[in-house]
């Protein structure tokens, strides 16, 4: 009798968590942002702040629940996610403190401090960050969900056209008011609608893929085949025409092509999504002012403070514009230092859209390459996590939101650095706003899940009751 | 779906390097020029950040700094005796920006210039308050303070130049501005500015470097010094050729002369009594276009004199016609020229033929008194000979001892000059513009030469406005506070 063995045993050696990893890392993206807020304090009153303790001990407490809920429930989920986002989230709050202490904004009549909010709205992140972790134990149960996520991101999109509901803030309506609360609904929609796209490319795929004509070297889809992608085309040009957003437009759209062509692997996708975002783009601004003051601030916003005629909607969109870019430059390589800038200058929400214009400034080419690289982190750890994820439907939403987040940070800081139009959407962490803190908390909590599932190692297989019988017959 | 993912993962790094590819655009190659565009407040900030340095004038600081609260700007600039000094100075103010040394010494003044680097780094370590570096003028407090009360209420200006160096000494223009009335940021400040530059006798324009008049007969030693370069006329006591009446060439008007004596009349003669006919006849013989290259050599035609302010370029028309040679060689038609020009005209003069570059920065100092810079006295051009210079000082001071000038004589002192009444509005219905060059001469050689002009004199009756009853006791008492200055 030969020698028996059980394959079992293999499974005894378990898969690196790296949830040690994550800790350490943790341990920085706390203490970073305790030495900045140290550092504002110090550069505005020459003194410790008094708040710092507790500003350190808040994000100490909440990026230690955040870290003991991975390490219950989603053990193999990748270790630089969580890090990255408490980091953003924390500099993001001492930025916006440091700009609460600008007796410039404080002169404003429209501006009021926002940091203790904010520390609310990261409270309230980190809660949804945990109950999607506890609640959702597999991502896939999303799948149920397809055709009720598409109404619900249907309804979550339209809201701010709702009257008495919907609140048109400078030009763009994509804010509702409840109660005393604003909120942004298409930065949750963004996630909804995820799933939607997920679940739907996940059936259809095939269909799309594989019924093509071949025309100019690219796989054309059948007309039927259209009707999805022409639904959301239509769907993105509304929200630019009635919500005047060209971002939350730009943001849905390149998403859904980005999952289109994940799912598809056909490049003529791409094709038809640039061609048909670009009509799209150059329909909408013949006759929308919202998105013309735009270009022209971002063609020549110094030429075109000169040309735009007085107290019109283009004048101000150039002086914010050049308002922004001087902040960028006045903060040269190394910047003016945190809390010793002019930043305020950008009167006007500066501590929301153009919040990166104050990383510019106080902290230079260096830090805003600094974060852009951060973004760039987390962008790539989607990735690679849809990479890594088994299932279709993990794969695809991972991609979504990754795509999305980056889709997101492109046009943010590309808008207020100039390299494209400016659009009214927020950095992701960075800047003042509740729905978007809690909403990105929310993505980082669905990718989290997503990896832990892609990296936990195959359950064991029950040891066969076979196994003694099976004998190796030699020759 | 593992290779699309792939290039999924390739566009966002691609998005991601083309942000910090224009981060790197923005940040750094435009960072200098965003970070001095002229609509950053950011320069206006750092500019009153730190106590400003200060203009000196004879060792003295024209002007000084204040500390201010209530709003961004730290300090606000303040000016003794402002409109005396606001020719020179310029003003700097927080809402206004800056103009003359003002703003082209700003890095010196506030500390930014990258030659006091070492200072402020300095300041840094030893925590010391920066501050700005001064700026040493050449301008000599008695002749300036001369000139203004000499100038009094009419409206006019005054230019004198060190003839041997090229230095500035008295830059005067009046009716003038304080600029501290508008330092500061305030409603005020705004308020008191908008009605500067509503004031129809505009006090904001620096009339010494920045209006050009019509120079009338002070053109004339120029018209003579091409007489001579060119060999037009040899002898200065030889009668010309000088008709009476002179007729205009291409023309049938006469030339009015206000002297009798005038047909013929020797080159010496004609600039005591300042006869048209003679001048205009010389500068027709000279031709156009060697009286453009005689007047261009004194400075004529320049649009670049920086001293450093830079001042408007003065005229001889180089395209018009022989009649328009004519009436240009007397200083009429489109010949026009500031003060400082005729200042030079003079200088060149005084100084035997050398024009020395006009400058009235002498140093640039760091805030611990260490000079970052002194500016040297530079040639600008040879527009006559010695031997020509000297016959046309002879006929200069002719015109102070026995001609039209009288009223520029000093007591023991060779004086040398010329008097100019210029003609302007339509049919010269206007008040004429009362002009006086002179110099004075030491054994030393010249200290001194000045341009004195005044314009719509007010209260007095049309005939009696000439340059020697007006503009003459002006340029005397400048160049004697200059004379007593040297003893």
């Amino acid at each position: 009798m030969s020698v028996v063995t059980n394959t079992t045993t293999i499974g005894a050696i378990d898969a690196p968590s790296r949830r040690n990893t994550e800790l350490l890392l943790l341990a920085f993206a706390v203490a970073i942002p305790v030495f900045a807020y140290l550092n504002v304090g110090l550069a505005l009153d020459g003194e410790v702040p008094s708040g710092m303790l507790g500003y350190g001990l808040g994000l100490g407490l909440m990026a230690s629940v955040a870290h003991i809920v991975v390490r219950k429930f989603a053990r193999y989920a990748d270790p630089l996610l969580l890090p990255l986002a408490t980091l953003l989230n924390g500099l993001g709050l001492v930025l916006i403190w440091r700009l609460d202490q600008s007796p410039r904004l404080n002169a404003r009549a429209d501006f009021a401090p926002q940091a203790t909010n904010q520390l609310v709205y990261s409270a309230l992140g980190i809660a949804l960050f945990v109950g999607v972790l506890m609640i959702l134990k597999d991502h896939r149960v999303l799948q149920r969900f397809t055709y009720i996520s598409m109404a619900a991101a249907m309804v979550l999109l339209l809201l701010p056209l709702v009257p008495g509901l919907g609140a048109d803030v400078f030009g763009a309506k994509i804010w509702i008011r409840v109660g005393g609360f604003s909120i942004q609904p298409g930065e949750f929609a963004k996630i909804v609608i995820a799933v939607f796209f997920s679940g739907y490319l996940m059936v259809k795929r095939d269909a799309l893929a594989l019924a093509s004509r071949r025309f100019m070297g690219l796989y054309l889809p059948r007309g039927r085949d259209l009707g999805p992608i022409l639904t959301i085309w239509a769907m993105s040009l509304l929200i630019l025409v009635f919500e005047n957003d060209l971002g939350t437009s730009l943001l849905f759209f390149g998403m859904f092509v980005v999952m289109l062509y994940v799912a598809t692997e056909r490049t003529s996708w791409i094709v038809m999504g640039l061609l048909m975002s670009a009509g799209g783009a150059v329909v909408v601004a013949q006759f929308a002012s919202h998105v013309q003051s735009r270009v022209a601030a971002w063609l020549d916003p110094f030429g075109c403070l000169e040309t735009a005629p007085p107290n019109s909607n283009m004048i101000n969109a150039c002086d914010q514009m050049t308002q922004v870019l001087m902040s960028f430059g006045a903060g040269g390589t190394l910047g003016t230092g945190l809390g010793q800038g002019n930043s305020d200058l950008i009167s006007f929400a500066a501590n929301s859209d153009f919040i990166f214009a104050t990383v510019g400034e106080e902290l230079g080419l260096t830090g805003v390459m600094a974060f852009l690289l951060l973004y760039g982190l987390i962008i790539e750890r989607g990735i690679r996590t849809a990479l890594a994820a088994r299932d279709p439907f993990g794969k695809l939403f991972a991609v979504g939101l990754s795509g999305a987040f980056a889709l997101q940070v492109f046009v943010v800081a590309g808008g207020v650095m100039g390299l494209i139009p400016l659009t009214g959407m927020t950095m992701p962490f960075l800047a003042a706003g509740g729905s978007s803190v809690i909403a990105n908390w929310a993505l980082i909590g669905i990718l989290i899940r997503i990896s832990d599932t892609a990296r936990r190692p195959a359950p064991a297989p029950a040891p066969s009751p076979d196994a003694e019988m099976t004998q190796v017959v030699r020759p | 779906m593992n290779k699309p993912l792939r290039r999924i993962a390739l566009f966002c790094g691609i998005l991601v390097l083309a942000l910090l590819i224009r981060d790197n655009w923005l940040q750094y190659v435009r960072a200098d020029e965003l970070n001095t565009h002229q609509l950053n407040r950011r320069v206006q900030i750092e500019r009153y950040a730190h106590q400003r340095g200060n203009i000196i004038v004879d060792g003295k600081p024209v002007t000084g700094s204040v500390e201010t609260k209530g709003s961004d700007f730290r300090y606000k600039r303040t000016y003794t005796n402002g409109p005396m000094w606001a020719p020179v100075t310029g003003f700097a103010s927080q809402a206004f920006d800056a103009n003359q040394i003002e703003k082209l010494e700003d890095g010196i003044l506030t500390g930014n210039d990258d030659r006091l680097f070492f200072d402020s780094t300095l300041a840094m370590f030893t925590g010391e308050q920066k501050k700005g570096g001064d700026v040493v003028t050449t301008l000599n407090g008695k002749a300036q303070e001369a000139a203004f009360k000499g100038l009094g209420d009419n409206k006019g200006a005054v230019a004198a130049i060190d003839p041997q160096t090229g230095r500035i000494l008295a830059l005067a223009s009046t009716p003038s501005y304080d600029p501290s009335v508008f330092a500061g940021n305030s409603l005020e400040d705004s308020e008191n500015r908008q009605e500067l530059l509503n004031d129809k006798d505009k006090p904001m324009v620096n009339r010494a470097l920045r209006e050009t008049y019509p120079p009338g007969s002070t053109f004339k030693v120029v018209t003579a010094a091409a007489a001579l370069e060119n060999g037009v006329v040899e002898d200065i006591d030889a009668p010309t050729d000088t008709p009476e009446p002179y007729i205009i060439p291409l023309s049938r008007t006469p030339m009015k002369n206000s002297h009798g004596d005038c047909e013929k009349a020797s080159l010496n003669e004609a600039m005591e009594v300042s006869c048209n006919s003679v001048f205009a006849n010389l500068g027709d013989k000279v031709s156009r276009d060697k009286m453009v290259e005689t007047a261009e050599k004194f400075g004529f035609n320049d649009p670049e004199i920086d001293t450093p302010v830079r001042a408007s370029a003065s005229v001889y028309n180089t395209t018009m016609d022989r009649g328009g040679n004519a009436l240009s060689s007397i200083g009429q038609f489109d010949t026009a020229a500031t003060p400082l020009q005729m200042a030079m005209v003079t200088a060149a003069i005084a100084n035997d033929g050398k024009l020395m570059k006009p400058y009235m920065v002498d140093q640039l100092r760091a805030p611990d008194l260490d000079v970052i810079q002194t500016f040297e006295p530079e040639e600008m051009s040879r527009p006559v000979s010695q031997e020509n210079a000297q016959l046309l000082q002879q006929m200069m001071e002719n015109v102070v001892d026995q001609g039209t000038g009288t009223k520029a004589q000093i007591n023991g002192v060779t004086v040398g000059g010329k008097t100019g009444t210029a003609q302007h509005g339509v049919g010269n219905s206007k008040r004429p513009y009362a002009w006086f060059i002179s110099y004075a001469k030491t054994d030393s050689g010249s200290p001194v030469a000045v341009a004195v002009v005044v314009e719509d004199s007010n209260g007095i009756a049309r005939d009696d406005i000439s340059g020697g009853g007006l503009a003459a006791p002006i340029a005397r008492d400048v160049m004697k506070a200059v004379l007593d200055g040297k003893e």
